[in-house]
């Protein structure tokens, strides 16, 4: 497909970031997004294509201003919402819940 | 993580990866115990070490180096690092008239079994836009100016097949065991930024990119 993420050869996305003893991960959510995808990986209900194929389809202008674990979620929501498994609305709902509880 | 802010309110981002967490729980699709595990081997056991025993091995064993070159993911097999973004490999090997640069324009593509996950600036635009019209450029970027006879072959990974760069074997190593040339193998000397370390030296390490950035054209 197409698209944004089609990014060989493009001009004026500036100089390479490089960051020094980088670890892993840069924080826990990233952690725990790389874990759940993987996971929902290996339930089954979609393969690696369709997995990258769902990042893909980010909105151009947020897919390059989103780091990469957020593009992640962003494929993962996606897979799940369109799989029937999890809506976005069920998600909101629960992380309206967090915030009340102050968690 | 997150320490700086441990008096302040959970981020959107945050609050949101913690309710799809607990609700692919609840509804049974993942496992929280599989979840730790899976961080935990990302996170501390698979990572560019790995890729340095192969290298070191084959700069060390003339027959392993070959069935390296010939049959990648079987050579790295026998070392046990085997799965996931890895299943199809192919190796590189550097000469004095060639320098191999692995990159994936598309995404992320990279050799887990034996680097671990990429760093930021391998999943990152610059770098992906850039390696494919200007390595020249790019590797001046990361400190390393190549003779202009040098030929710079760019490698496109994709979801198939994977690469890993055989960087050369430094001078000045011989008699070296295989520990200790696998101390010399950085990560990035596996992707194709940087050379191998120089015994006892280090200058070969990559450096910090200068802020000056822009590639000429």
């Amino acid at each position: 497909m197409n698209g944004v993420h089609d990014l060989g050869g493009m001009d004026g996305l500036g100089p390479i970031d490089y960051e020094a003893d980088e670890p892993v991960f840069h924080a826990e959510w990233e952690r725990r997004v790389f874990a759940l995808t993987l996971a929902m990986g290996f339930y089954g209900a979609w393969n690696l294509d369709m997995s990258r194929h769902a990042r893909e389809r980010t909105p151009a202008a947020e897919y390059l201003s989103s780091s990469y674990y957020e593009i992640w979620l962003s494929g993962l929501e996606r897979l799940l919402d369109e799989g029937g498994l999890l809506t976005r609305a069920e998600i909101d709902a629960r992380a309206a819940v967090l915030r009340a509880e102050g968690s | 993580m997150g320490k700086h802010r441990h008096t302040e309110p959970p981020s959107d981002l945050v609050l949101r990866v913690k309710a799809l967490e607990s609700l692919l729980v609840e509804k049974g699709l993942v496992d929280a115990a599989a979840l730790d595990v899976l961080i935990d081997t990302y996170e501390n056991k698979v990572g560019p070490r790995n890729g340095a025993k192969v290298v070191a091995r084959a700069w060390a064993d003339p027959a392993y180096k070959a069935r390296l070159l010939a049959d990648a993911t079987t050579a790295i097999a026998e070392f046990g690092f085997v799965g996931r973004q890895g299943e199809d490999m192919l190796v590189v090997e550097n000469t004095p008239g060639v320098h191999n640069l692995t990159v994936c324009t598309l995404c992320s593509c990279y050799p887990w079994p034996v680097l671990g996950l990429p760093p930021v600036w391998y999943k990152a635009a610059p770098y992906r836009s850039r390696a494919v019209r200007d390595p020249r450029g790019v590797l001046r970027e990361f400190g390393l100016d190549l003779p202009e006879d040098v030929e710079i072959r760019v490698w496109d990974s994709t979801a198939e097949l994977r690469y890993l760069v055989l960087p050369e074997r430094p001078a000045g190593t011989e008699g070296f065991s295989e520990d200790e040339l696998a101390e010399l193998v950085t990560r990035d000397s596996m992707i194709g930024v940087a050379k191998a370390t120089l015994p006892g030296i280090g200058v070969a390490k990559a450096t910090a990119p200068g802020g000056s950035g822009e590639a000429s054209t």
